[in-house]
C-alpha cells in the first residue's frame, strides 16, 4: 500500500489553507453516511452523516456516553456499524477489518505493548507490513527523531513517563503513514503543563505531515485549541459542527453555549423578528436589544439571550455610545487572576451575572471592590439568541 | 515502675510474628520432615522397629559415629526399574501438562472474556469438582471406563462397537485422569493473568495490521507467559509424583515413580530406598524451578 505518496500530496499549504467545508466542489476525504450503531435498544450513534476534508484536524467533542468513542471505534474498524457507510479517500471501508484499514489510532490508554522496547513498539506496524529490516530501522529512527525520543529507544514501557508513553503511542501510529490518524482523548492523561506543550506539538506534527486527524475529547478547551472544526455530540447525534470560533461565538442552543465556557442567559420576550434581526425585551432590565437571528420567531414568544462574560463591560459610570446598558448591580464576589478578574454581579432583579474583565491598567484604584455599584453593558452584536 | 509498652516495639513484634509464621510452618512441616527423609535415605534397611539403621552411633566403641551409606542411591542407578519409572513419570507428567495447557488456555481465555456475572458462574464450575473427594472422582472414572462401564455400554447400544473396548487400566486412562484432575490448576492461574490483559493492546495490534492469529502470537501469548509457567508448574509437580491415578486407572505396566515409591515403602518395607527415591524425585522437581528462577532474575535485571 503506498500511503506514503498520499501523505506527501497533501502539502501543508494545501491542507492548511481555506475552508474546504464551505466549498461544495471539494471532495470529502472521510465521509460518514447515515452511520448508526445500536447496542440492543440503545443507539450509541444515531444516524450520523459527516464530511471531513483532507488535512483537517477534526475534533468530536462530547460528554461521557455521548457516542463519540463508538464513532471513533467504527472509524478504526473495532465496531461494526448497525447501519450506514464509512468512506475514506473514496473507498468504502465499512466492511474492512481494522488490520486492513489505512487508519491508525492512538489509544487513550496509549496501549503501548509492555513486553516490547520503545523501538519494537514503533516498528511493530511496519513488521506486519513485512518491510525489509533496513527500511524498518531507518523509518523507526526517523520516527524517534520526530517525537524526540531517540535516547529512549531501548527502554521498556514501564520505564517511561506518561508523556513519553504518549509519544511512543503517537510514533507507533504515525509510522505506517496512515491516511487518517484517530486520537482518543490524546491529552487526558497528561498534567497541565505537558498538555499545553503536547497540544502545540500535535498541531505542528499534523501540519508537517498533512495527515488528517480525527480527535475525540471531552475537554472543550482541548477541542478549541486543536481543531480546525469541532463537532459537538450529544446522545448519539451531532448538535453543532463548526470552527472553534463559530461554536463559541454562535452556539446554536443552550447546551452548546453552556458546554463551551461560561455564558449569562437572559430571559426575554420577542418584540419583532424578521428572519434577519430580532428585537427582544429583557425581563431583567426592561431594555430592548436588537441582535442578528436568522430564524423568525413569533412576537410575544419567549426566548433567551446569551452573552459571554468577557463580552460584558463593567463600569462604575454609566456607559455612553452604542452599548446598551442592561442593568445595574452590586459586585458580590470577585476573583483576581492577575491578567483578568472575574466578577459576580447581583443585578437589581436579583440574578447573578458573571463578568470577565481584562486588567489592562495597573493602578489599584481602578480595580473594583466588593459592594461597588456598577453598570453592566454590552454591544448588541455580541449577544446570541439561544433556542432550547 | 512504669509499665508503658513502647508502641514501636510492639509493632515490630507483631510484624515479626506475621513474617515468622509461614517460615515456621515451612520449617515444621516441610524442612524437618525432609531432613528426616534425607537422613533415612543414607541408612541401611533393618528388620526392626524402625526398619532402618541409626544415623548416629552413640555406643562407646564406635570409631566413626556417623553411619551413612550411599548404597541406596547406588542401587537406584543399578536397577533399571527406577530409571524407567522416573522417565515414565516425567513423560506422563510432561504430556499431561501439555494437554492441560492446550485444554486450559482456551477455557481460561474464554472465561476472562466473558462478562460478569456469567464469569463468576464459569469460575465456579471450574472449582466445583473440588467439592467432591478426589478419590471418589477417580472411582467414578473407573465406573465409566470399565468393560461394563457407561461409555462402553453407550457405544455398544449405539452399534458403534461389537465388544467392549479396553479403556480402563491403560496409559490413556492415566492421562485422562491426570488431565481431568489437574486442569483447574492450569485454568485458574491462566485466568488470573489473562483477566488482567488490557484489551486495548489487542486492538492496538489489530490497528497496526496484525491479523487475529498474529495478535494472539505477538501480544496475548507473550503477556500470558507468567500464567502459563505458574499453571504448568502447578500441574507438572503433582502429576510427576502422582500415585492414586496410575494405581487406580493405570495398567500394571504403567509404573510411575509414585507407585514404585509406594511399593518400596509398604510392600518391600525398604524405607531407606524409598527415601532415596523421594529425595531424587524432589531434586528432579526443584532443579528446573531453580534454574528457571535464576533465568528470570537475569532477564529482569
Amino acid at each position: 500500500m503506498s500511503t506514503a505518496s498520499d501523505g506527501k500530496q497533501a502539502s501543508p499549504g494545501e491542507a492548511g489553507s481555506g475552508t474546504p467545508w464551505k466549498d461544495p466542489s471539494q471532495q470529502p476525504f472521510i465521509e460518514l453516511q447515515s452511520l448508526s450503531k445500536h447496542f440492543g435498544q440503545f443507539a450509541a450513534v444515531d444516524d450520523i452523516s459527516l464530511k471531513i476534508y483532507r488535512g483537517e484536524l477534526f475534533t468530536i467533542l462530547g460528554g461521557s456516553g455521548c457516542g463519540k468513542s463508538t464513532l471513533l471505534r467504527m472509524l478504526a474498524g473495532f465496531e461494526k456499524p448497525t447501519a450506514g457507510r464509512i468512506l475514506i479517500d473514496g473507498v468504502d471501508l465499512t466492511e474492512t477489518p481494522p488490520y486492513e484499514r489505512p487508519v491508525n489510532m492512538m489509544f487513550q490508554s496509549y496501549a503501548v505493548f509492555p513486553h516490547m522496547t520503545v523501538e519494537q513498539n514503533i516498528a511493530y506496524g511496519l513488521k506486519k507490513e513485512k518491510l525489509g529490516r533496513a527500511e524498518i530501522a531507518q523509518r523507526v529512527e526517523e520516527m524517534l527523531q520526530l517525537v524526540q525520543l531517540p535516547q529512549l529507544a531501548k527502554r521498556k514501557p514501564n520505564q517511561l513517563s506518561g508523556g513519553q508513553s504518549q509519544r511512543v503511542a503517537l510514533a507507533r501510529a504515525l509510522i505506517k503513514r496512515p491516511k487518517v490518524l484517530l486520537l482518543d482523548e490524546p491529552l487526558a492523561a497528561l498534567d497541565k503543563k505537558l498538555r499545553e506543550q503536547t497540544q502545540f506539538e500535535l498541531m505542528n506534527l499534523q501540519d508537517q505531515l498533512g495527515i488528517t486527524f480525527v480527535v475525540v475529547t471531552h475537554d472543550q478547551e482541548e477541542a478549541m485549541t486543536l481543531a480546525t472544526r469541532i463537532a459537538v455530540m450529544d446522545a448519539g447525534r451531532f448538535v453543532q459542527i463548526g470552527t472553534p470560533s463559530e461554536v463559541y461565538e454562535f452556539p446554536c442552543n443552550r447546551f452548546i453555549a453552556d458546554f463551551f465556557g461560561k455564558i449569562n442567559v437572559f430571559e426575554a420576550t420577542v418584540v419583532t423578528s424578521d428572519g434577519q434581526y430580532l428585537t427582544a425585551r429583557l425581563d431583567d432590565s426592561d431594555t430592548e436589544i436588537r441582535t442578528r437571528h436568522e430564524q423568525s420567531l413569533v412576537p410575544g414568544s419567549r426566548c433567551a439571550i446569551g452573552v459571554r462574560p468577557e463580552k460584558l463591560l463593567i463600569s462604575t459610570q454609566a456607559p455612553t455610545g452604542e452599548a446598551y446598558t442592561v442593568t445595574r448591580g452590586v459586585v458580590e464576589d470577585l476573583a483576581y487572576y492577575g491578567n483578568r478578574s472575574l466578577y459576580r454581579v447581583r443585578s437589581q432583579s436579583g440574578r447573578v451575572i458573571q463578568v470577565s474583565a481584562q486588567n489592562y491598567q495597573r493602578s489599584a484604584e481602578l480595580l473594583l471592590e466588593w459592594d461597588d455599584e456598577v453598570f453592566l453593558s454590552w454591544d448588541s452584536g455580541c449577544s446570541v439568541v439561544l433556542t432550547e | 515502675m512504669t509499665t508503658v509498652v513502647n508502641p514501636g516495639k510492639r509493632d515490630r513484634l507483631w510484624r515479626g510474628v506475621v513474617i515468622a509464621t509461614p517460615y515456621l510452618w515451612l520449617l515444621l512441616f516441610f524442612l524437618v520432615p525432609f531432613a528426616i527423609v534425607l537422613k533415612i535415605s543414607f541408612a541401611d534397611p533393618l528388620v526392626a522397629q524402625p526398619p532402618f539403621t541409626a544415623f548416629f552411633d552413640w555406643s562407646a566403641d564406635a570409631g566413626n559415629r556417623v553411619l551413612a551409606t550411599l548404597d541406596n542411591y547406588r542401587f537406584l542407578l543399578e536397577d533399571k526399574l527406577y530409571l524407567v519409572s522416573y522417565l515414565k513419570s516425567i513423560k506422563i507428567a510432561l504430556i499431561s501438562t501439555g494437554l492441560c495447557l492446550l485444554l486450559g488456555f482456551p477455557m481460561a481465555y474464554a472465561i476472562a472474556l466473558t462478562p460478569y456475572p456469567w464469569r463468576n458462574l464459569l469460575l465456579l464450575l471450574v472449582i466445583l469438582p473440588f467439592w467432591t473427594s478426589f478419590l471418589l472422582r477417580v472411582y467414578a472414572w473407573m465406573v465409566m471406563l470399565g468393560k461394563q462401564g457407561l461409555i462402553n455400554q453407550m457405544l455398544m447400544s449405539m452399534g458403534l462397537i461389537d465388544e467392549p473396548l479396553q479403556m480402563l487400566y491403560t496409559d490413556g486412562a492415566v492421562y485422562l485422569g491426570i488431565v481431568y484432575t489437574y486442569v483447574p490448576f492450569m485454568i485458574l492461574p491462566l485466568y488470573a493473568t489473562l483477566e488482567k490483559l488490557d484489551l486495548d493492546l489487542h486492538e492496538a495490534a489489530a490497528d497496526l495490521g496484525a491479523r487475529p492469529l498474529q495478535v494472539f502470537r505477538d501480544v496475548t501469548l507473550p503477556l500470558a507467559i507468567p500464567g502459563i509457567i505458574a499453571g504448568c508448574l502447578l500441574v507438572f509437580i503433582p502429576a510427576l509424583g502422582e500415585y492414586v491415578i496410575p494405581a487406580l486407572l493405570g495398567g500394571l505396566d504403567s509404573l510411575m515413580i509414585g507407585r514404585t515409591l509406594y511399593d518400596e515403602f509398604f510392600v518391600n518395607r525398604d524405607w531407606p530406598l524409598a527415601s532415596a527415591v523421594a529425595v531424587v524425585l524432589l531434586l528432579i522437581l526443584i532443579l528446573p524451578i531453580m534454574l528457571f528462577q535464576r533465568l528470570q532474575q537475569e532477564t529482569d535485571a
